[in-house]
């Protein structure tokens, strides 16, 4: 942890920017950056002793989520957010960063709503606690969750503690052939009723449901769907979305979970909040798609020198700059990683 | 932070205030903002110089940017039933209440969303949302009286966050003004946005980055049902121990609360919820979800508890029922209320493991101070919210108690916990934030602050402590 800090204390002294880099998996999320030298949290690992009744767990930033998931399953427990493992690269820290979730994220929340606390770095190479580590905690701004989407412009993640949940006692995966429009509607309904609903999606002509809790209650809802039973591969295949857009960058919109499907080839993931579009569009004709679908379009792919994300009113933007300066005053992490101008 | 200078009298800003804000919209006589003058920490009062109800966001726009111009500090005030002095009034400020914005506005019951007005009542959401099936998760106990635009302000949470979460976790988007008087939308319809995450941020912030005048909140289907079980104890370490292993099961309760034999006792003689005074300590566990499931976990946990060493189990046998128990919980604050002249409510978080150990030391306290302090406790969550008996009378009696009550909350960072779970830190925790935080820390805080309010005018010298105290503070601590 020394190291790091006088790495950053260090690039401040001499004017230089870092690249903080996990796993090195999300290279192609954000824009492209020029940076005097990489940050590297890749070693920096380990999982604090860990008691699984208190459902909390407390991990270095470097640590893999497959870590993770390895240690949460010897106990039965597994993080909600069900995040992308990058083929066992992606880090915990990154994984916040980049605000990366997988397919339960509407039913169980997202890695953002499990986080409890954290060590940061600011860019005055300061080491900071925010948060803690018990399941509640509202004492100072939450900086912690705030890192989420940051894609660490606001600061070195160093230490993450995060909520933890007991695995449901079964999960099974259902699947209907159906237009989008109909999965559409059949995921929003379900999900405003009692189906035990854990993920759905809707891929190539196909809906998939996954049910998950107590047996009697996933059996009962099978019962009810008649639906044809899947293998769980799907999910992990929504997963891997984002890694796939390293070589096909795609614009994945963020929407009101009933908005009618824009015209493109897609893929509609987190009961319709979440679709994955393959377009040759600009960023600003897929926003203006996105806006109308209540929500926002990113552009995940090759990293590019043009925005990736959205533009922001002006209050907005002037906010964002004015958070970035207090907390990374010279701009020394990441620098135009989220936004050209920040 | 600068303190704003005191060169406005009330006349003078309540006439020009008139003239961007319609007058009927302003209280400026000394009587009729008495109302005013605290929040549910009623220890803590100050009457603020003026009160202004706008009745639309260009009003409240207007009165930010009149006040940012003049210099004024502007505390907002949803329903008052904060307990931290965090909507105390500034003397020389303007009180902005959100009362009249008590609208809401639209229900989509098939996104399960409502989009309201920051003075809608918590529960208000709930009973809207009912015919469609739905309802607002979180649930604080005083959620009939505190608004949503309070509950983003300070996180609140409820009983049922264990399950359901925060306030934070059920909240999508807010508009907001900044106190340049620009409006601000953060977050969307969707679930999440590019860049940082400022809707997490404003939440919990206590009024002190901008006022939210807008609010779209996730709704939650109505489980089909809900059933509660309540286990009691001749000793808190075992049900301490009986929580534990709930969740070893794999069962995560729709709630999960505990009450020790005083909070019991308290509540039995209120309002005869049936809780059998015998008993040391009292769990509440309310399961949730399909008949089937339901049917499935109550027997779980019942059986756990049995193992556990209750020496006794009741299951609700109506909705009747399971309203009576969670009846007895909800109106714990006013049961044990009644029994001094005054109450001290504390909201220390515990890793759950260090529940028997906190409650002994507590107990050494109390004896030390000679105060009475029951227990209520979100066991779920390791929430505690340990209940002062005092009376404001015995001159001194609420120094003391305060003295005793952040020794309570500073051993509970002893232990790895936090000072406050869900109530803020507002006016009344501010020595705390020196036990929980580095100076360090502290100074990045205000410089969250002053990207928002560079002049400090919102809500000032509330949740962040200035500076300049902390060696008052740590060696008053100290000794
Ligand atoms: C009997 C009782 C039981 C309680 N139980 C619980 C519980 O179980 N869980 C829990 O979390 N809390 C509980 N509380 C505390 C309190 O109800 C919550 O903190 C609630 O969120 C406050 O809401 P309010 O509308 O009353 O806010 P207020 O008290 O009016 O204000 C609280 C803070 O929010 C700010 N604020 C209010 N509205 C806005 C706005 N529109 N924009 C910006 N800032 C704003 C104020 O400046 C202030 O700092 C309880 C209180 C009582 C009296």
């Amino acid at each position: 942890m020394k190291q790091l800090i006088d790495q950053v204390k260090t690039a401040i002294s001499e004017g230089k920017t870092l690249r903080i880099e996990g796993g090195n998996s999300k290279a192609h999320i954000g824009r492209a950056t020029e940076c005097s030298e990489t940050l590297s949290l890749r070693d920096h690992t380990g999982i604090a002793p860990y008691n699984p009744v208190e459902l909390v767990m407390t991990t270095k930033a470097g640590t893999t989520i497959a870590e993770i998931n390895a240690e949460l399953a010897k106990h039965g427990q597994f993080l909600p957010a069900e995040c992308p493992d990058f083929d066992g690269s992606a880090t915990i820290g990154g994984t916040l960063a980049a605000n990366c979730n997988g397919a339960g994220r509407p039913f169980r929340g997202a890695l953002r709503d499990l986080v409890l606390g954290c060590y940061l770095i600011n860019g005055k190479g300061e080491h900071l606690r925010f948060g803690g580590t018990v399941l509640k905690n509202v004492a100072g701004y939450d900086v912690s969750r705030l890192q989420s989407g940051a894609m660490g412009t606001l600061g070195v993640i160093e230490e993450v503690s995060f909520k933890v949940l007991p695995r449901p006692a079964m999960e099974i995966t259902v699947s209907k052939t159906c237009s989008a429009e109909d999965a559409i509607t059949t995921m929003n309904k379900l999900a405003a009723g009692s189906t035990p609903l854990s993920a759905s999606a809707w891929v190539n002509g196909t809906l998939y449901l996954r049910l998950a809790g107590a047996k009697t209650a996933v059996e009962a809802a099978m019962a009810q769907l008649a639906m044809r039973e899947e293998d769980a591969e799907v999910w992990a295949s929504l997963n891997t979305l984002w890694q796939d857009c390293a070589t096909e960058g795609r614009y994945r919109l963020s929407v009101k979970s009933t908005a009618a499907p824009s015209g493109h080839a897609q893929i509609i993931n987190w009961g319709g909040a979440e679709r994955w579009v393959s377009s040759d569009a600009t960023l600003a004709q897929m926003q203006q798609a996105a806006a109308k679908m209540g929500g926002e379009a990113r552009w995940i792919g090759a990293a590019r020198e043009d925005e990736v994300n959205p533009a922001l009113p002006d209050a907005l933007k002037a906010l964002h700059k004015r958070l970035k300066q207090s907390i990374d005053p010279r701009g020394v992490f990441n620098p135009g990683r989220l936004y050209s101008w920040n | 932070m600068n303190l704003v200078p005191q060169t406005h009298s009330t006349e003078s800003v309540a006439k020009d205030l008139a003239a961007v804000v319609p007058p009927h919209t302003l209280i400026a006589d000394t009587e009729t903002q008495v109302v005013y003058e605290c929040d549910g920490l009623a220890m803590y009062k100050q009457p603020p110089m003026i009160t202004v109800l706008p009745e639309s966001v260009e009003q409240v726009q207007a009165v930010m940017r009149y006040a940012h111009q003049s210099g004024i500090p502007v505390v907002a005030r949803g329903g008052g039933t904060g307990l931290c002095a965090g909507a105390m009034p500034h003397a020389e400020g303007i009180l902005l209440s959100l009362a009249k914005f008590n609208q809401i506005q639209h229900i989509d019951p098939l996104a399960r969303t409502a989009v309201v007005q920051p003075g809608v009542r918590n529960l208000a959401i709930s009973e809207a949302a009912k015919i469609h099936n739905l309802y607002y998760a979180p649930d604080p106990s005083s959620q009939i009286a505190c608004t949503i635009g309070g509950n983003v302000a300070e996180n609140a949470g409820g009983v049922h966050c264990l399950k359901y979460g925060l306030t934070v976790n059920n909240v999508i988007k807010v508009e907001m003004i900044t106190i340049e008087g620009d409006e601000v939308v953060i977050g969307s319809e969707g679930l999440d946005s590019a860049g940082p995450d400022l809707l997490a941020l404003m939440h919990g912030s206590e009024g002190l980055l901008g006022v939210i005048t807008e609010i779209t909140v996730k709704l939650m289907p109505i489980p089909e049902r809900m059933q509660v079980v309540m286990a009691a104890f001749d000793d808190v370490t075992k049900a301490g121990n009986a929580v534990g292993a709930v969740i070893a099961k794999g069962i995560i309760p729709g709630g999960l609360e505990m009450m020790d034999h005083f909070a019991i006792v308290a509540v039995e003689e209120y309002l005869q919820a049936g809780y059998p005074t015998e008993a040391q300590a009292l769990l509440l566990c309310e399961v949730d979800g399909t008949p089937a499931e339901v049917e499935e976990h109550i027997a779980a946990v019942t059986q756990v508890f049995e193992q556990m060493g209750a020496t006794s189990v009741r299951i609700s046998q109506s909705e009747e029922e399971r309203q009576l128990f969670w009846k007895g919980r909800k109106n714990a604050f006013p049961a044990v209320g009644r029994l001094s002249p005054d109450y001290y409510c504390m909201d220390g978080t515990i890793p759950r493991s260090q529940l028997a150990n906190v409650l002994l030391k507590m107990a050494e306290m109390s004896e030390r101070y000679g105060l009475r302090v029951a227990n209520v406790f979100h066991a779920g969550d390791g929430n505690l919210h340990p209940l002062i008996l005092f009376d404001a009378n015995i001159e001194g009696q609420f120094e003391t108690t305060e003295e005793f009550g952040g020794k309570i909350l500073e051993l509970c960072v002893e232990v790895g916990g936090c000072i406050t779970g869900e109530h803020g830190v507002g006016m009344e925790k501010i020595r705390q934030m020196f036990t929980q935080f580095s100076e360090t820390e502290l100074t990045q805080f205000h410089a969250i602050k002053a990207a928002f309010d560079s002049a400090n005018q919102l809500n000032p010298g509330k949740g962040i402590p200035v500076l300049k105290n902390c060696q008052e503070y740590r060696s008053v601590g100290g000794a």
